[in-house]
């Protein structure tokens, strides 16, 4: 399978891996997928106190498009607000990775670890609406 | 050691379970018939056919004494694919009065599955499909037991092409023969890496494949039983009668010739190649599993090609590894490098996760690779596994303690 440069570049140069610690209450962490599917990628964010996402972490188990997916993904969310990263599609990664149609589901992955990660760190800021916070 | 062929690649060839690459002595011996000699070994009336069929007659007994079997036993085929189809149907055509039963396994190559998968579906027989154990063998008992009064066929393959396990073919022969069933086997992976002999190993049919024995691509055999039991089968290719009847087409002289020759190197190298195969693969095999913690190997650890090395690198998914190591050639187990997107039938029938059978290489040394490969293999791939389990969140969450399997994952 051929990939484009952008998912090498990523895949050689992982931007972001790492993590965050996953108890503090300025961090959202989301983990997303299943081993036996081949990928899992868990995704992390460091909000600021005025809501602004300073610093984002991945590790992720998965094919390079996934872990290009994924490490793409904390460098867009960076800098963003919170509502603002909500907005980042998975249409967007593959436009930008070129990614072909069979390694779709990565990046929608990438979506829903983006979404899981914001979920869990507004529960924690809001924990009597964890069940309707979305 | 003979010179390997010469290539432009820079690449480290480790998958000679798949294809090997042209020996150079048996180019060779095939140039001539490429060239002046290109008569078709049918003409019975002129230099030019002679010239083919004596190079044909030549090569059939080169393939008869790598098989320690009669040179009328030989029928020359397209390849294994073709040598399945073949023995599997046209053994279960020709005998359709006496019953339509087979047993097989779930592990064969797919020429054995599809075809027996065509007869069930078509109602021409009824196949057993044995399970294999987590070594990926079956036993002579799950065979005896699955025998049925109508049973006709028995296909076992020699070896599996994925993880190298040795099957017990001698003793399932014995069994085949005391009840009067026919046994095919598979032996494309098995001939030139194991010592191979139709009569020690009961064999009434076995089929074989020049490319993956240093021999040209798209030629192969089929051994077929002449005495006790005399095998016939039903042609799946009917025209002028070539091959004792069973396979007609003119005969594919400079690919027969390349069959042979590479058939009496592998008799003549045969010590010299298993002790060069079993100490580059157990160089690699010790200096992946002594760098790196938490690899299963898959298949049998004892009864294994000494070709062979299949392994699991838990919480590395198998294609980002092979991203990794561009200039090895192996192959994977896992779905992302397949056209299916399911992971190995093969490391899945042995009970493996789909989570490692996604994480396993296959890595298979031939008569080409080199120490010096070995090792830049082993270092590429050491290297390549640490870095993804660094950024791997099931390396990290093993690490911290926590059992993958009760995690609640969220499949999709």
């Amino acid at each position: 399978m051929a990939y484009s440069d952008k998912v090498l570049d990523h895949y050689e140069n992982p931007r972001n891996v790492g993590s965050l610690d996953k108890a503090a209450k300025d961090v959202g962490t989301g983990v997303v997928g299943a081993p036996e599917c081949g990928d899992v990628m868990k995704l992390q964010i460091k909000v600021s106190s005025d809501g602004v996402i300073e610093d984002a972490k991945f590790k992720t188990f998965g094919c390079g498009s996934a872990i290009a997916s994924s490490s793409l993904a904390t460098e867009w969310v960076k800098g963003k607000t919170v509502d603002e990263a909500l907005g980042i599609k998975n249409t967007d990664i593959v436009e930008e990775l070129s990614l072909p149609p069979v390694k779709i589901h990565c990046s929608v992955l990438a979506e829903d670890a983006i979404r899981a990660a914001l979920t869990d760190y507004r529960s924690k800021q809001n924990p009597d609406e964890k069940a309707d916070s979305e | 050691m003979t010179s390997a062929p010469s290539t432009n690649n820079k690449h480290i060839y480790l998958d000679y379970n798949a294809t090997t690459p042209l020996d150079p002595r048996v180019l060779d011996a095939m140039m001539p018939y490429l060239r002046e000699n290109f008569g078709n070994a049918a003409s019975r009336s002129h230099s030019f056919g002679w010239a083919a069929e004596e190079a044909v007659k030549i090569a059939r007994q080169q393939v008869a004494d790598l098989l320690g079997a009669s040179d009328k036993e030989i029928i020359f085929t397209s390849g294994a694919t073709e040598s399945d189809n073949l023995a599997i149907k046209g053994a279960v055509e020709m005998l359709a009065k006496k019953g339509k039963h087979i047993i097989t396994c779930v592990t064969e190559h797919k020429a054995v599955l599809d075809s027996c998968k065509y007869l069930e579906t078509n109602g021409l027989a009824d196949v057993t499909w044995l399970e294999v154990g987590k070594n990926g063998l079956v036993t002579p008992e799950q065979v005896a037991e699955a025998i049925r009064d109508d049973t006709v066929l028995i296909t076992i393959m020699m070896a599996n092409n994925e993880i190298g396990s040795i099957h017990p073919i001698k003793e399932i022969g014995a069994i085949a023969h005391e009840k009067g069933i026919w046994f095919h086997t598979d032996a494309t992976q098995g001939i030139a890496k194991l010592p191979f002999d139709v009569n020690d190993l009961n064999v009434d049919m076995a089929s074989m494949s020049a490319h993956k024995i240093y021999g040209p691509k798209g030629v192969g055999a089929l051994y077929v039983r002449r005495r006790k039991p005399r095998v016939r089968l039903s042609p799946q290719m009917h025209g002028g009668g070539h091959e004792r009847g069973m396979r007609s087409g003119t005969l594919n002289v400079p690919g027969i010739v390349g069959l042979g020759a590479a058939c009496k190197i592998a008799k003549d190298d045969f010590d010299k190649d298993q002790a060069h195969y079993k100490a580059l693969r157990d160089r690699l095999e010790q200096k992946i599993r002594g760098a790196l913690d938490h690899v299963e190997l898959n298949g049998d650890d004892e009864q294994r090609l000494v070709t062979t090395f299949n392994i699991s690198f838990a919480y590395v998914e198998g294609e980002s590894l092979i991203m990794g190591i561009p200039e090895i050639a192996v192959s994977s187990g896992s779905a992302c490098t397949s056209a299916s997107l399911e992971p190995s039938y093969v490391l899945r029938a042995l009970g493996v996760g789909d989570d490692l059978a996604h994480s396993s290489i296959r890595f298979s040394v031939g008569r080409f690779t080199t120490e010096a490969e070995v090792d830049a293999a082993a270092d590429t791939v050491i290297k390549t596994v640490r870095k993804l389990r660094d950024m791997s969140p099931l390396y990290e969450m093993a690490q911290e303690g926590i059992d993958l399997s009760s995690v609640n994952w969220d499949a999709h």
